[in-house]
C-alpha cells in the first residue's frame, strides 16, 4: 500500500494518541467506520486488532499509527481530506477512549473534484 | 397527555439510584464495583447509575449461562414457549411503564414506544413461543430402509450485542429467535442505553429461568469485545457500525462460530408520480410516507433518508410533505402529542449537525430545518435537531453516508429506470420504499433493488413474520422471521440404517 498523507490531527488528537499508547503500552492504529447507530466515527484499536486487508487503503500514518478506510466507503465519500480531532464524549463500537469523557473524531474536507454530479 | 418522568413523584416507573448487572437470575454487581451515570438526552440529566462493567463480569454471565443451557436446550418445545409466552404476557402487562423507561432513556417520543416498540416487543415474543411449538424436524426417504432424521439442536450459550435505537426491540429481535431454539443468552446493551433493558428484566425476570438471559452493561472496548471473542460462546449477534461488524465477523472466524450483523442502510424511498394521480387517500398515506424519515428521530437503521421523487411530480408533492414536516411537534417525548424527540446523545447530535454543514457545502439547498433545535424550560439542555431536508445530488456525502438523524435527502428521477439506478448507486441494501399504484411497476421495481426489505405502499412496518436483514454491506443474516431459528440452531442428522445386510466390502 503506498501511503498517500491524506490525514493530519490536531494537537488535542496527537496528545491523547501519545495518552493513549502510554496507557496501553502499545501502538494504535485507526479505521473509519460508518453505517448504523455511531457510524461516521473513527474507532481506535491496538495496532493490528482490525485485521486489514486488499479492500482497505492506508490514510495515513499518525505519530506512528496508521488510519484505514475501507476503499468502497472513501470512494462514496468524495475521497475526502481527513482531520482527526477528539472531543467530549464516550468512544462507540469497540474503540479505545481518547481519554476520560474524551472520544476520537474526524472532520472530513471534501476536494470540489470529488464530487461529481450523475 | 403528559407522563410525568420517571423517578419524579407522581411517576409510573420507579427508578433506583443504582442498578446491577443481572446475571444468573439475580442482580449482581460488577466485580470492580464501576458505575457510570446514564443521562437522559431530554435534559441531559442524570437518570441513575448503571454498572461500568469488566471483562471479568462477562466471565461471570458466561459461567451463569452455561449452568442453564443444559436444562433450557432440553426443555420441551411447549416449555419454551410458555416461557416465551409469559415474558410477552409481562411486558403486555407493564407496557406504560417500559413505554416511559425507554422514552425517556432514549428520547423517542412515548407515542412511538406505546404504540409500535413495546407492542412489538410483545409480538416478537409470541410470534417466537409459536414458531419454537410448531416446528417440524425433516425426515429423508434415502431408499426403503435408510431414513436420514433432521433435529434442530440448540448452539448453547449466544452472544449478543445490540444497539441503542431501540433498546427493548432489539433485545427481542435477538432475544425471542435465540430462547426459541434453545440457547441462553449474554447481552451487552449499547452504553447509551443501559438502563430501560434493565427496568425489562425487573419484569420478565421472574418468568424466564436463572441464567437463560443475563444482560451486562459496560464499554464495548471491555466487555464488548470481551464477549464477541469469548471461546465459551458458540454465536455472536450484532446490530451496529460496519467496523465494529468486520470486527465481529473476524472474531467469530477465529473462533470458527457463526455470526450474523446488521449494519445500517441508507434506504431509497421512491415516489412514482401516480401517487398524485388522485387527491385521497392514499396520496396522504405516502406523504406521511415520505414525512416517516423522522420517526425515532431519524435513529433507525432502515430510516427512509433518501427520497426519490418523480420529477413532474417533485413541486406539488414536496410542497404537501413540507407541510407536513412544518407541522411536526417537537419537545418532551413523555407527552403523547410530541412526534420528535430529542437526539439519543450529544455526540449523535453533533453528528447530524455536522452532516447538515457538510450537505450545505456540498450545494444542497436547505429546505427546511437545518439547525439544532432550541427549546425552553427543562429541554433546553436537550439533544434535539429540527427535521431537516436537504434537496441535492445522489453523489452528495449527504445521500451517501448514513446520519442517523431526522435529515432528509431528497432529489428527482426521469423514469423507471433512473429510480432504480440511483436506489442502488449506494453502498448499502437494507430498506427501500416504493410508491405506486402501478402493482406491475411495484413488483419490478420492488425486485430490481438490491436490498433486503422493500416496502411497498407502506414504510417502517416491523411485524414478526417479515424477514428482516441487509444486501451488500448492509449486513449477513435475517432477523424477526422463523428462519432465525435455522441461525440460531445446529442441524442434528442422524443416518439410520433399518437393514440387517452387511455392505459386504469387508
Amino acid at each position: 500500500m503506498s501511503v498517500r498523507e491524506r490525514i493530519d490531527a490536531t494537537p488535542a488528537a496527537r496528545a491523547a494518541i501519545a495518552n493513549v499508547r502510554a496507557a496501553k503500552g502499545g501502538a494504535l492504529m485507526f479505521v473509519q467506520s460508518a453505517g448504523c447507530c455511531a457510524g461516521s466515527v473513527p474507532m481506535c484499536y491496538p495496532d493490528g486488532e482490525f485485521l486489514v486487508g486488499d479492500v482497505d487503503e492506508i490514510l495515513g500514518v499518525i505519530d506512528g499509527c496508521p488510519f484505514y478506510i475501507d476503499k468502497k466507503l472513501d470512494a462514496a465519500w468524495g475521497n475526502p481530506q481527513f482531520t482527526l480531532d477528539v472531543e467530549p464524549g464516550e468512544p462507540e463500537g469497540f474503540s479505545l477512549a481518547a481519554g476520560e469523557h474524551l472520544r476520537f473524531v474526524t472532520r472530513t474536507t471534501t476536494p470540489p473534484t470529488g464530487c461529481t454530479p450523475r | 397527555m403528559q407522563y410525568v418522568a420517571p423517578g419524579r413523584p407522581g411517576s409510573i416507573v420507579t427508578v433506583a439510584p443504582r442498578y446491577e448487572n443481572f446475571i444468573g437470575g439475580k442482580w449482581v454487581a460488577p466485580k470492580e464495583g464501576k458505575y457510570r451515570t446514564n443521562l437522559t438526552p431530554a435534559t441531559g440529566q442524570p437518570i441513575t447509575e448503571v454498572p461500568d462493567s469488566t471483562p471479568a463480569d462477562i466471565e461471570l454471565a458466561l459461567d451463569a449461562a452455561h449452568a442453564a443451557k443444559d436444562a433450557w436446550g432440553e426443555a420441551s418445545a411447549t416449555d419454551r414457549a410458555a416461557v416465551l409466552n409469559a415474558i410477552a404476557d409481562a411486558v403486555e402487562q407493564n407496557k406504560e411503564a417500559l413505554a416511559v423507561a425507554e422514552s425517556w432513556e432514549n428520547g423517542k417520543p412515548v407515542r412511538e414506544t406505546l404504540n409500535a416498540d413495546i407492542p412489538l416487543v410483545v409480538d416478537h415474543f409470541r410470534y417466537f413461543a409459536a414458531a419454537a411449538r410448531s416446528e417440524e424436524g425433516r425426515t429423508t426417504e434415502i431408499d426403503n430402509d435408510t431414513i436420514a432424521y433432521h433435529f434442530r439442536e440448540p448452539l448453547g450459550v449466544v452472544g449478543q450485542i445490540i444497539p441503542f435505537n431501540f433498546p427493548l426491540l432489539m433485545a427481542a429481535w435477538k432475544l425471542a429467535p435465540a430462547l426459541a431454539a434453545g440457547n441462553c443468552s449474554v447481552m451487552k446493551p449499547a452504553s447509551p442505553t443501559p438502563w430501560s433493558i434493565l427496568k425489562l428484566l425487573e419484569v420478565i425476570g421472574n418468568v424466564v429461568p436463572a441464567g437463560v438471559i443475563n444482560v451486562v452493561n459496560g464499554p464495548g472496548a471491555e466487555i464488548g469485545k470481551a464477549l464477541a471473542t469469548n471461546p465459551r460462546i458458540a454465536k455472536i449477534g450484532f446490530t451496529g457500525e460496519t467496523a465494529t461488524g468486520r470486527l465481529i465477523m473476524q472474531y467469530a472466524a477465529q473462533n470458527i462460530i457463526p455470526s450474523t450483523v446488521e449494519l445500517g442502510g441508507k434506504s431509497p424511498n421512491i415516489f412514482f408520480n401516480d401517487v398524485m394521480a388522485s387527491d385521497d387517500s392514499f396520496l396522504d398515506k405516502a406523504v406521511e410516507g415520505l414525512v416517516l424519515y423522522a420517526f425515532n428521530k431519524g435513529e433507525v437503521c432502515t430510516c427512509p433518508s433518501r427520497a426519490l421523487i418523480q420529477a413532474d411530480i417533485y413541486e406539488e408533492f414536496m410542497q404537501l410533505a413540507l407541510k407536513r414536516i412544518a407541522a411536526i411537534r417537537q419537545g418532551n417525548p413523555l407527552d403523547t402529542e410530541t412526534q420528535l424527540g430529542p437526539q439519543v446523545s450529544a455526540q449523535q447530535q453533533e453528528k447530524i449537525l455536522s452532516y447538515i454543514d457538510i450537505g450545505r457545502q456540498e450545494g444542497a439547498d436547505v429546505l427546511i430545518g437545518g439547525e439544532r433545535a432550541r427549546l425552553d424550560g427543562e429541554f433546553a439542555g436537550g439533544y434535539f435537531v429540527q427535521p431537516t431536508v436537504l434537496k441535492g445530488d445522489n453523489r452528495m456525502r449527504v445521500f451517501q453516508e448514513e446520519i442517523f438523524g431526522p435529515v432528509l435527502a431528497v432529489t428527482t428521477f426521469t423514469d423507471e429506470a433512473d429510480a432504480l439506478a440511483i436506489a442502488n448507486d449506494t453502498l448499502y441494501g437494507l430498506g427501500a420504499g416504493v410508491w405506486t399504484r402501478d402493482g406491475n411497476r411495484a413488483y419490478r421495481m420492488g425486485r430490481g433493488i438490491k436490498a433486503g426489505r422493500v416496502w411497498t405502499n407502506c414504510y417502517h412496518l416491523y411485524p414478526a413474520g417479515a424477514a428482516f436483514g441487509g444486501y451488500k454491506v448492509s449486513g449477513i443474516g435475517r432477523e424477526n422471521h422463523r428462519m432465525m431459528l435455522d441461525h440460531y440452531s445446529q442441524t442434528k442428522n442422524l443416518l439410520v440404517s433399518y437393514s440387517a445386510k452387511p455392505l459386504g466390502l469387508f
